[in-house]
């Protein structure tokens, strides 16, 4: 078994509102500090794969298919091995 | 959550349940009810069906004198909305309900789940939600907590509302400081079915079966109920246990399935009733109750979102978007099917059952054996002291403004925020789904034509803490006048009110006067106009740091408009009409918009409401919007004239020139029972004929794009453009 | 002329699109369950605004592996016509069936209000019932209607005339001020604007009319021919 650990975000040529309020928001209360925000989702995957081949597959096929529109998003994820319980 | 269940013996001794707002007595008069000590689930359940929010423990002896049946009464309170009867064989349904100490803590969600809740009361009855209307009251713009519970408040009842597919069409907000910490939040919700479809949160017929329908049972809201009778103080940041997070989509397909259930397979069905406050307990043992049944529970058929919930929690859940049905026994197949087509869980979870037990069963043990009436019809009823608050007996003097620059003045009332345009909170609505709205946010009334009809609706709320907390009387009969004055003014008939009760802590004698009078002044008025109170809520101990907020009864009324071509709106249509005034203008400034604009608070007495000659006034403004006379009419209210004239003029950017005999300051008087109307010059005989001396007239609209007005004070002229920009800005520009 | 409603669950404008077709616009129109996997007979399909599967991960993203959506596609390979609204719209940007892409608007806010729109082409079949440069104002509802797509995209939308509305004063920060496009083919339209909901006086505005107006020209011109 994998977990999948999946973050998907914007492109860097998309502009992403969410992150600019965010932006403008950490400016208000006083965090000049910060120059760039990244807004993104997380998702976590448990698959019942064998391999890490398959499993890096699968999540790649998930990913463009569904948790991500390749059109303005892209993706990335990490893949760490689950051990299965045993009753 | 809670770790080891006690024993009976235990719970006697350590006495659990006053963590729960239960008292000594309570638990001893519920000890004396069941016959034996008390489980900890049955002292649980009991404690959230003795709550306040569930059983009206304290406001019952006031409820009881509403009136609250006309001819047109099909069901009153008691059920989870009323109806009334509209002709053609329609009705329509309404009710309104608080969720004030949800959104105090979780704005966003709390404000949501506030409307997934009434909307479940509407569909439960078996009609078709089709409006929703808010009244919000918050603090002052200038905190920073006051503008996030605006933004997210406002994004919750979007967020629902809008993805549900359910158009929120009106509704006010309106702020002062009295409301701080301790944000309103009353939603109401309508809906429309035919007569013969009305279903009734029933239990009934031996062997009938208890479905359970919709999202799975969480440990979220677990006893909201309790939650809700609590007050708040700055001390207490960990409730936020007990929000509940909402699913406007699991709703919207509740919605569709069980009105198929309704409309398609009434046979099958026995009840319907939403698990909302005190969730499973109190929908069940409700349903028990209202048809004088047994019922019997399986605990480990309910379905759980979380391990190891035990039955206290499951019982007091108010995890969202949950239906209980009652099925005749033979048809749980049918109906089980419909909610799987719409993707939904449906599952048996017990039996009526003969006698009048109610019994639940857990892990193959009985955690609760008692009368059902234990739980429901024997929940105690307390008649509480009543004292007159110091500050009535010996009211500030009048208040009398002194105002030297009419234009500067005006300009300045028009930005506060409660009179400001709500523009940039409404378009965050979707207001016209479903394809009925005629009369869009903004107006007196919201209106919406019922399809295959000639007929239209008329939806509005209002309220009024500031006229309240100066007479609790006058205040609670102007609130109601004020609700039928803006339905008139849009041509409707006023039919009926619901209500939330908003009040302070009731326990103390000040604030039960303050609830026990104001419902006597409800009573008087829903007399005068004929509006049965049909369906409403109490929400008590809205309070912060032991300060309560103004007493606020919010009435949300309901109009029917026989004919669409009679709708009329605020805006003046076209230059050359006449302005008229309906009602004699007084120097009623105590609690007004001018006076918290000049002084930063509110005092005085307010004079006595004369409510015949107000239904008098109705009547002719109807019978003239009837015969075509009227281009536009406006309820004034809050701001007087000029507030109400400057409304009317900037829609279309018409103005207007005016002489009156009063005093200029007079013209912000918030007297009740006016309204600005206006005629085209070809129907003044004709309106002269049938308004008598109860219309005065002002002048007439004007193509110049400014208001001039004569008074024998002097004369001064205030252009739109001023207004408007003042009125637009008065709550963007305090958000940012 | 017979037209098909798609009601994925989470639609709510499927019964308002219903009525301005069949009551106002005399267009026979079935709602059809998102579940079905043939359209035939129909010759054109509507998919309605609303939030399809809650719009949860994306507008449209979940919809759009709807059993009904492999015929949809086929309906439109063929030449029929489709059209999307509102969530519609991003039902068909996820499809594949319309180019680019619709994020939350600049303000991060729900907007429902009246947009003026410039019809920037009425040579379609969707708008040929408007005299051309005819500004419209229809009513807008969303909270994700700003219309994203790469330079390259926007170059081709322009140069095929395939923006078909354009709003008059951006209220969701859509580039180029794009309201509504057709895919290159010319028989699929995706809009933000709901016209269902300008259709009648009583309602304030009949602005919407002329596009189910142009679409009974168009099959009137062309017979009602679609294959499946």
């Amino acid at each position: 078994m994998f977990k999948a650990k999946i973050y998907v975000n914007y492109k860097p040529s998309v502009l992403d509102p969410q992150a600019e309020a965010v932006k403008t928001a950490l400016s208000r209360m006083g965090h000049d500090n910060v120059t760039h925000v990244l807004y993104g989702k997380y998702f976590e995957l448990t698959l019942t794969s064998t391999d890490k081949a398959s499993a890096q597959a699968e999540v790649e096929t998930i990913c463009d298919r569904l948790l991500a529109n390749v059109n303005m998003e892209t993706y990335r994820f990490t893949l760490v091995p689950v051990p299965v319980e045993v009753d | 959550m809670l770790q080891t269940e006690l024993s009976p013996e235990q719970i006697q001794t350590t006495k659990p349940y006053r963590q729960w707002d239960m008292s000594d007595a309570e638990y001893d008069r519920f000890t004396a009810l069941i016959g034996h000590l008390p489980t900890f689930t049955e002292v649980g359940l009991a404690s959230g069906m003795w709550s306040e929010h569930c059983a009206y423990k304290y406001s019952k002896p006031v409820l009881r004198q509403f009136w609250t049946k006309n001819e047109n009464v099909l069901m009153g309170p008691g059920e989870g909305a009323g109806v009334i009867r509209i002709g053609d064989g329609l009705a329509v349904v309404f009710k309104a309900e608080s969720h004030n100490h949800p959104s105090a803590v979780e704005p966003y969600e709390g404000a949501a789940t506030g409307v997934g809740g009434i909307i479940r009361d509407i569909f439960s009855i078996g009609a078709k939600p089709i409006a929703i209307l808010d009244s919000l009251r918050f603090g002052e713009l200038t905190d920073p907590r006051t503008r996030q519970l605006l933004d997210q408040i406002v994004a919750g009842i979007a967020g629902y509302g809008n993805a549900i597919g359910i158009p929120t069409v009106g509704g006010e907000t309106a702020f002062d400081n009295a409301y701080a910490r301790n944000p309103l939040v009353n939603a109401m919700c309508v809906g429309i079915m035919r007569e013969d479809q009305l279903q009734k949160g029933r239990a009934a017929g031996i062997g009938n079966a208890i479905l359970y329908v919709g999202a799975k049972t969480g440990r979220d809201g677990i006893n909201g109920a309790s939650f809700a009778s609590g007050t708040f103080s700055d001390t207490e940041d960990a409730d936020r246990a007990a929000v509940q997070v909402g699913d406007p989509f699991m709703e919207k397909l509740l919605t569709d399935a069980c009105l198929k259930v309704t409309n398609e397979h009434q046979d099958a069905l026995v009840g319907m009733q939403d698990m909302g406050a005190a969730g499973l307990v109190s929908s069940s043992a409700e349903m028990a109750a209202k048809a004088d049944s047994g019922m019997a529970l399986n605990l480990d058929l309910v379905p759980q979102r979380e391990p190891d919930m035990t039955p206290f929690e499951i019982m007091l859940s108010e995890s969202q978007e949950r239906m209980l049905l009652c099925i005749a026994e033979g048809h749980e197949q049918e109906i089980i099917d419909i909610f799987a087509g719409y993707g939904l869980d449906a599952v048996v979870i017990g039996r009526v059952t003969p006698g009048h037990a109610y019994q639940l069963t857990h892990h193959g043990a009985t955690v609760c054996d008692i009368p059902v009436s234990a739980l429901t019809t024997d929940a105690p009823v307390y008649h509480q002291q009543s004292t007159m608050p110091v500050r009535l007996i010996a009211p500030a003097d009048d208040f009398q403004p002194v105002i030297t620059d009419m234009n500067a003045a005006w300009i300045e009332l028009m930005n506060q925020p409660t009179m400001a345009s709500k523009a940039s909170l409404y378009q965050r609505y979707d207001a016209q789904v479903q394809t009925n709205t005629v009369v869009l946010p903004g107006s007196d009334a919201a209106v919406l034509r019922i399809k295959g009809t000639k007929r239209a609706l008329a939806l509005t709320t209002d309220s009024n803490g500031r006229y309240i907390y100066l007479d609790p009387y006058q205040g609670g009969a102007m609130t109601v006048a004020e609700a039928a004055r803006n339905l008139v003014a849009s041509g409707a008939t006023p039919l009926g009110i619901t209500d939330c009760l908003n009040y302070g802590d009731s326990t103390k004698p000040e604030v039960f006067f303050e609830l026990e009078e104001s419902a006597k002044g409800m009573t008087a008025a829903t007399k005068v106009f004929n509006t049965p109170v049909i369906s409403g809520n109490v929400s008590l101990y809205n309070e912060t740091n032991g300060t309560p907020i103004y007493p606020t009864p919010m009435v949300g009324m309901v109009g029917l408009i026989e004919d669409c071509s009679t709708i009329t709106t605020q805006e003046f249509k076209q230059a050359d009409d006449l302005v008229y005034v309906v009602g004699q203008t007084r120097p009623d400034f105590n609690g007004s918009e001018i006076q918290k604009m000049i002084t930063g608070s509110i005092g005085g007495r307010l004079a006595p409401i004369d409510l015949h000659v107000e239904k008098a006034h109705h009547d002719l403004v109807l019978a003239a919007i009837r015969t075509h006379l009227v281009t536009a009419a406006h309820d004034l209210s809050e701001g007087g004239l000029l507030a109400a004239l400057a409304e009317m003029g900037l829609p279309k950017y018409i103005g207007a020139e005016l002489q009156v005999d009063i005093p200029t300051s007079w013209l912000f008087a918030e007297t009740p029972g006016r309204f600005l109307i206006t005629v085209r010059p070809e129907h003044q005989a004709a309106f002269d004929d049938i308004m008598g001396d109860s219309a005065r007239l002002l002048g007439r609209t004007v193509a110049a794009p400014q208001f001039t007005i004569q008074a024998p004070n002097r004369t001064f002229t205030t252009t739109i453009a001023a207004l408007e920009k003042s009125w637009e800005d008065g709550i963007p520009c305090r958000m940012k | 002329m017979r037209a098909a409603v798609i009601t994925f669950p989470g639609s709510n404008c499927d019964e308002d699109l219903q009525w301005a077709l069949t009551e106002i616009s005399g267009i026979p129109a079935d709602l059809v369950a998102a579940t079905a996997t043939t359209l035939t007979g129909y010759d054109a399909v509507f998919l309605p605004g609303g939030f399809s599967y809650g719009d949860y991960l994306r507008s449209g993203a979940i919809a759009r592996f709807s059993p009904i959506m492999t015929a949809v596609k086929k309906f439109a390979a063929a030449g029929g016509f489709v059209v999307g609204i509102c969530n519609g719209f991003q039902i068909l940007t996820e499809a594949g069936l319309l180019p680019g892409t619709l994020q939350w608007n600049t303000s991060l806010h729900f907007i429902c209000a009246p947009a003026p729109l410039e019809i920037v082409n009425s040579d379609t079949p969707f708008t040929n019932a408007y005299p051309a440069g005819t500004t419209i104002t229809l009513p807008i509802a969303h909270g994700q209607g700003n219309y994203y797509a790469d330079p390259a995209t926007l170059v081709a939308l322009e140069t095929n005339h395939q923006i078909i509305f354009r709003y008059t004063d951006n209220p969701n920060g859509s580039v180029h001020d794009i309201a509504g496009i057709t895919n290159a083919a010319g028989n699929v339209l995706g809009m933000m604007p709901h016209p269902e909901r300008a259709m009648e006086t009583l309602l304030g505005s009949t602005d919407g009319r002329g596009v189910f107006q142009s679409l009974i020209h168009t099959m009137e011109g062309a017979g009602s021919n679609v294959a499946n």
